[in-house]
């Protein structure tokens, strides 16, 4: 039989659920213990954040929040690995990439708590804000992408979506588009087991999320998401590949969604408490815990310290929030074109005459 | 070339006049689509866009519209002004989420943070005996969108005024094409990059009986009834909306101010049309100005057929008379 190609998609891990080495050609960044131990402390302020925002939405004092528990390196490797002039495109609970490249909890908070001004946040201003409606960012990033390589910058756009996600048009659409024109692009794919109550094996019959780059054209692997060395490894690969124009990338992050899908759900109603209690053991913050331990870069002590601090910090993101001023009326108005056109003047002053009356 | 001596154009040929002047004025405008490169589009919009400025400034895309879409706004979101085209009306729904979720919105969702100035040129409407899906006038679906701008051409100079304009304006525009008047008539259309306003109508006659108002492909009916209503001693002022959303609806108000009659003719279906958004206008400022009832001839509440029976769904010369008749019978 001739063969007119062959593919395959391989595994990356480096952590093991308890924390040995599966492999022993450790990246250079995680040889010394320094930028790990950073990592990890960011890892656990997103944990502390995203506590407190749960807690917040319990207490009418949020809208419908997004969690993200069990996230964490994934998303806390992805940000780590980019830098300020590329463009990040997340979907909306990415808070771990987001806060590594300036954007503050509390301009979460906002998002999620009704006021717009939590997109004008302080990451870089050509990152992307939270994108609902599903994969439509995955274009946009491959849009600046062509951007990008049109003007000859060496910036690359990132993207991510979910398992769900990876079913959309866009999704295909975004990865066909990155191979076509050979762009600067990293589609990551952040696989936690759900798309609100479907299961990943009800998305496609496809064996990895990873391979649906292939169709592409692009550089495809499917990664332990729970390991944050394995992630970052991915990641670095991908960008330098982008950067040096070789092109684009699919990676696959394995990972799972402890949480409900939001504060909305209720994940009982369609999952068991094995898979969770199993997926509990996978989690991505003790393998890193016992191997930073275990080289005497991290202890218990440290972390107790840390976690306080964290605490601390979140509690300023969350004051910040909660004294956040409503807008003004006419802020609807007033961003919805660069100058508000004569037509819909009146309109704006009638919102106006109304905040008087009331 | 001065406007003395300029060629005659077409309608199409002013769209390429337009697109080639701002991409020479403003390197950060490029155009996109289907077979827009060597092919030069093919209704022939961009031919030889792509030998002049080369393939980094006029980029054939895969074959989906989502695609064109998404990356048009990721662009523009990125310090370009794309200028997309969408190579037929009826293809362009897949198009929509970018378009309403995203470009509309962008401005807007992130306090003026990041913006979106793309332009999406759509060859719009029906009689070219085309095949399926290939003639739809599906503006009103755009005209409901906040944050939009939404503009139909249907001369050579307003086509070449207003795509300046549309490529050089800060937000996202929806450019309709009268495919049926692509090559109607040509008039001369000096290449001195002026732009013409986005939100004004054009008064295209004075007239002191009866006001007809229209747009894109129908203002070519619509003048030949007004020639005909005037063999009759009826004088029509004729406008032409033009930059349909935002709306100038001033100049409609004044013109039915001093007629006291409209007759609004649109291609698109009836229900919730363009039209119905107007005629709501004037019953809301206009009322007491109005002698008559306010007409409408639009296309029917169907589909549009295909091409053995399309010229019967479009509004016509003698179906606008009609109309004009029953304003003129009336109060």
């Amino acid at each position: 039989m001739a063969t007119a190609a062959t593919f395959e998609i391989e595994y990356l891990q480096y952590l093991g659920p308890d924390g040995r080495l599966v492999r022993d050609d450790l990246p250079d960044f995680a040889t010394d213990g320094k930028t790990l131990v950073e990592l990890f402390k960011q890892m656990l302020l997103v944990r502390s954040f995203d506590t407190k925002a749960v807690a917040l939405q319990r207490t009418g004092k949020l809208g419908t929040y997004a969690s993200c528990l069990g996230h964490e390196a994934t998303h806390v490797g992805i940000g780590s690995s980019m830098q300020y002039d590329d463009v990040f495109a997340p979907s909306y609970r990415e808070y771990g990439a987001q806060f590594m490249r300036g954007v503050k909890p509390r301009e979460v908070l906002m998002y999620w708590g009704g006021d717009e001004r939590g997109n004008d946040f302080s990451g870089p201003p050509h990152d992307y804000s939270w994108c609902v409606p599903i994969g439509t960012q995955n274009l946009h990033a491959a849009g600046a992408a062509l951007a990008f390589k049109l003007r000859g910058e060496p910036r690359v756009a990132v993207c991510c979506v979910g398992d769900g996600g990876s079913s959309k048009t866009d999704t295909y659409a975004a990865m066909n588009s990155a191979g076509a024109y050979t762009l600067p692009f990293v589609q990551c794919i952040i696989n936690n087991g759900w798309a609100i109550s479907v299961p990943r094996s009800a998305q496609t019959g496809a064996k990895t999320l990873a391979q649906k780059g292939l169709a592409g054209g692009l550089d495809c692997v499917q990664v332990d998401g729970n390991d944050l060395i394995a992630v970052r490894a991915a990641m670095d690969h991908a960008l330098k590949r982008a950067r040096n124009g070789h092109g684009g990338s699919c990676i696959e992050f394995v990972t799972y969604r402890l949480s409900d899908h939001t504060t909305a759900d209720d994940a009982r109603r369609y999952r068991g408490e094995a898979e969770v209690k199993a997926a509990w053991e996978r989690e991505p913050f003790t393998r890193l815990r016992t191997f930073l331990i275990g080289r005497k870069e991290w202890s218990e002590t440290e972390e107790a310290a840390w976690k306080e601090e964290c605490n601390r910090l979140a509690d300023i993101e969350v004051n910040a929030y909660l004294e956040t001023k409503v807008q003004p009326v006419e802020a609807m108005f007033d961003y919805l074109y660069a100058e508000l056109p004569t037509e819909y003047v009146a309109q704006r002053e009638d919102a106006i005459s109304w905040e008087k009356r009331s | 070339m001065s406007a003395d001596n300029a060629a005659p154009i077409t309608l199409i040929e002013a769209i390429t006049q337009a697109l080639a002047y701002e991409m020479r004025a403003d390197e950060s405008v490029i155009v996109l689509g289907e077979d827009v490169g060597v092919n030069g589009g093919v209704f022939r919009a961009t031919a030889g866009l792509q030998a002049t400025f080369g393939d980094k400034r006029v980029l054939d895309t895969p074959l989906d519209e989502t695609t064109i879409a998404g990356l048009t706004f990721g662009l523009a979101t990125q310090g370009m002004k794309p200028v997309a085209e969408a190579q037929f009306d009826g293809f362009m729904y897949p198009m929509v989420d970018h378009i309403v979720c995203h470009a509309a919105r962008i401005r807007y969702r992130t306090r003026g943070r990041m913006s979106c100035p793309m332009v999406l040129r759509v060859p719009w409407g029906g009689g070219i005996r085309a095949p399926e899906h290939h003639s739809e006038a599906n503006e009103s679906i755009f005209t409901n969108i906040p944050g939009l701008r939404v503009v139909m051409p249907s001369s050579p100079q307003r086509a070449y005024g207003l795509l300046l304009a549309a490529i050089r304006d800060p937000d996202p525009v929806i450019f309709f094409e009268p495919k049926r008047i692509y090559r109607q008539y040509k008039e001369q259309v000096p290449d001195d990059g002026e732009a013409l306003p986005l939100d004004v109508c054009y008064v295209l006659r004075d007239g002191a009986d009866l006001t007809l108002v229209t747009w894109g492909a129908q203002v070519k009916e619509t003048l030949e009834a007004a020639d005909a209503l005037a063999k009759d001693g009826v004088s029509c002022e004729v406008i032409d909306v033009a930059t349909l959303k935002p709306l100038d609806f001033d100049t409609i108000r004044e013109s039915v101010a001093k007629t006291g009659r409209c007759v609004i003719v649109h291609e698109a279906a009836k229900t919730a049309g363009f039209g119905a958004e107007i005629a709501a206008r004037l019953a809301e400022e206009s009322m007491y100005d109005l002698v008559a009832p306010v007409e409408r001839v639009t296309g029917y509440d169907t589909h549009i057929p295909l091409f053995r029976l399309e010229m019967k769904y479009l509004p016509s010369v003698e179906k606008i008379v009609a109309a004009a008749k029953r304003a003129l019978a009336a109060g």
